[in-house]
């Protein structure tokens, strides 16, 4: 049962590998659930999935597979014994009231029409009735002991919550939702760096020093490098306005990573496409511009271009003209 | 000793919480915890040490730390003046070993608690430098051809903050637990443990305004169980009464003291807006 819910996992790409189905089994083995469906449903979480985008896959597959898990685990641990029922009502009964019970037809006759009326509110509760608040009217309140007082050790926290933690589907806000960040883009803009040393000695390197300290026979020499710094040239062309505006919080973040990110950045913005001229201030645009040519002789070959944009016009700039 | 965690009196835990924790200690796992900044991440490494009665060990993670670090270090320019001094120490390398912060959880008497916090800070390569000394605990001293063995596996919780994706084979070595934000009732219980004394009312009225504020949409860093709790603070210290809280319209007033909630001035701005906004439909 349980390989084929891991296999079902799996078929959603919910990433679980052998490893954590094992330390499921462990958990299971240390009885770590104990003994509520619950229990169960937050040791398989924690052990096999490892990222919240995905706890909302999981409870989908969980609930699918295990349909029905709780009457299961019901049937299991939830089996009221007579004993521990008939020795509640002892508790709870005085001689006299024990006595009219019995002319209702006796303590087996009661105890059957209690284990039924149990297992018709089992039943009604999911509908949303509450059986037990009629339940004044039926022999057993008169009696003064309430039934849901015997239910309630077997499975309160279904009876507190209608809907099972694994059915709230809480979590999907966070599938696949990760927004892209400013600390995102920065990371990916990372890579785009290459390092390189060059200019002035500044730092001290230690590796060196030591190595030709050592070769020195321990006379000190001491070994500088350039500190390393990113030497990568980066001309950000942006794309504005028009069908763009829905994006301008994304330029905007990605813009102000560039920034951090790149040390020579230079950022020109552009209209639906680069024609022969681009500008560095949108308020000033029609003023202070700089034609392509200028920016193609004025940047050399070590450059990188990053271009932004969403490759569309917005149809009223075509029409409207 | 105890092995069962199950909160502490200042600390509530829901129940996967305490499920992830146990699972965790019992099956000797590191357990990797996420959440909103302000869930209580860090401070459940240290609940947990309180519960359980261990030492708690320390590791904050720098975007500048190295995995070594946490093992040991070579202090090789301290050797390089000392033997320029001609200091007798010089010949036993042993001297220049630094312990980290692991080789102090393995070293440890009784079996501690190690907080790895804001593991995602770190470069990307650093859960892969741990990955055999978390599974096996244990690592090689090659300057002094030394193997650390820990006396007890330690109780591992690291926190991330989602900044970095971490590395698969980092990830199945872990449990995870996510921090969910708590609801309004949990949320009750977290505030009554943190303030007694507070009358009903007075948490309910703050509670409302609290979940409205994180209902609003745009906010660039929504407040957390940390702001509430010292935005309540500040509300007691102050005295404000409780009317002030509940206006007549609602969501056309600046809660009091709103600059404990929202951190940000583009939030402030926004809020602020949107009050005023308010206030015209309302007219």
């Amino acid at each position: 049962m349980l390989v084929e819910f891991c296999q079902k996992l799996r078929n959603a790409r919910i990433p679980v590998s052998v490893t954590e189905y094992l330390a499921m089994l462990e958990g299971l083995q240390h009885h770590i659930a104990g003994c509520s469906a619950e229990e169960f449903y937050y040791l398989c979480r924690v052990t096999l999935v490892k990222d919240e985008k995905y706890f909302d896959r999981f409870d989908k597959v969980f609930s699918a597979h295990f349909e029905g898990l709780d009457e299961w685990f019901e049937q299991l641990f939830g089996d009221i014994p007579e004993e521990w029922l008939a020795k509640q009502a002892e508790l709870l009964l005085s001689d006299e009231e024990q006595r009219k019970i019995k002319t209702l037809g006796g303590w087996e006759a009661l105890m059957k029409t209690l284990r039924d009326r149990l297992q018709q509110q089992a039943d009604r509760h999911q509908g949303g009735s509450k059986w037990i608040g009629t339940a004044g009217t039926s022999p057993y309140g008169a009696y003064g002991f309430n039934p849901e007082g015997v239910r309630i050790g077997q499975d309160r926290s279904r009876n507190r919550r209608a809907v099972k933690v694994w059915d709230r589907r809480e979590y999907r806000n966070l599938d696949d939702n990760v927004s892209l960040g400013t600390r995102n883009l920065k990371l990916a803009l990372r890579p785009l760096r290459r390092f390189a040393r060059q200019g002035a000695l500044e730092e001290l390197d230690l590796d060196d020093t030591i190595r030709a300290t050592a070769r020195n026979a321990g006379l000190l020499d001491i070994k500088m490098v350039p500190e390393r710094h990113n030497a990568v040239k980066v001309l950000l062309f942006l794309d504005v306005g028009g069908s763009m505006d829905i994006h301008v919080r994304t330029c905007a973040e990605l813009f102000s990573a560039a920034r951090s990110e790149f040390k020579h950045l230079e950022y020109f913005y552009f209209h639906n496409f680069l024609y022969d001229f681009v500008w560095k201030d949108n308020r000033r645009r029609s003023i202070e511009q700089i034609t392509l040519m200028e920016i193609n002789n004025n940047n050399g070959r070590d450059n990188k271009l990053i271009l932004v944009g969403d490759a569309s016009i917005i149809p009223y700039e075509i029409t409207i003209r | 000793m105890k092995t069962r965690f199950a909160g502490t009196d200042t600390y509530i835990a829901t129940e996967d919480l305490m499920m992830a924790v146990n699972a965790a200690v019992n099956l000797a796992r590191p357990l990797l915890v996420k959440g909103e900044p302000g869930t209580g991440k860090t401070q459940l490494a240290e609940e947990i040490a309180k519960a359980l009665d261990r030492p708690l060990i320390y590791w904050h993670i720098k975007s500048t730390s190295k995995a070594q670090q946490g093992l040991y270090e070579y202090d090789a320019v301290a050797r390089l003046r000392d033997s320029q001094l001609g200091d007798a120490r010089v010949h036993d390398i042993a001297n220049y070993i630094v312990k980290g912060k692991l080789w102090d959880a393995f070293d440890s008497e009784l079996q501690p608690v190690l907080l790895i916090d804001e593991i995602d800070k770190a470069d990307i390569e650093f859960p892969n430098d741990l990955l055999l000394e978390l599974d096996r605990m244990e690592f090689f001293v090659y300057e002094t051809q030394q193997r650390v063995l820990a006396k007890h596996r330690p109780i591992i919780v690291i926190t991330s903050n989602n900044e970095k994706e971490l590395p698969d084979a980092f990830l199945r070595r872990c449990f995870f637990h996510y921090i969910r934000f708590p609801d309004k009732a949990t949320m009750e219980r977290i505030v009554d443990v943190h303030f007694p004394g507070l009358k009903k009312r007075l948490l309910r009225d703050a509670l409302e305004v609290f979940f409205d504020l994180r209902e609003v949409p745009g906010l660039k860093k929504k407040p957390s169980t940390s702001e509430l709790l010292d935005w309540i603070k500040l509300l007691m210290a102050e005295d404000i009464p409780r009317e002030a809280l509940r206006s007549d319209a609602p969501r056309t007033a600046i809660p009091p003291l709103h600059g404990a909630l929202l951190k940000n001035e583009q939030d402030v701005h926004l809020f602020e807006r949107l009050i005023f906004m308010n206030r015209r439909d309302a007219r």
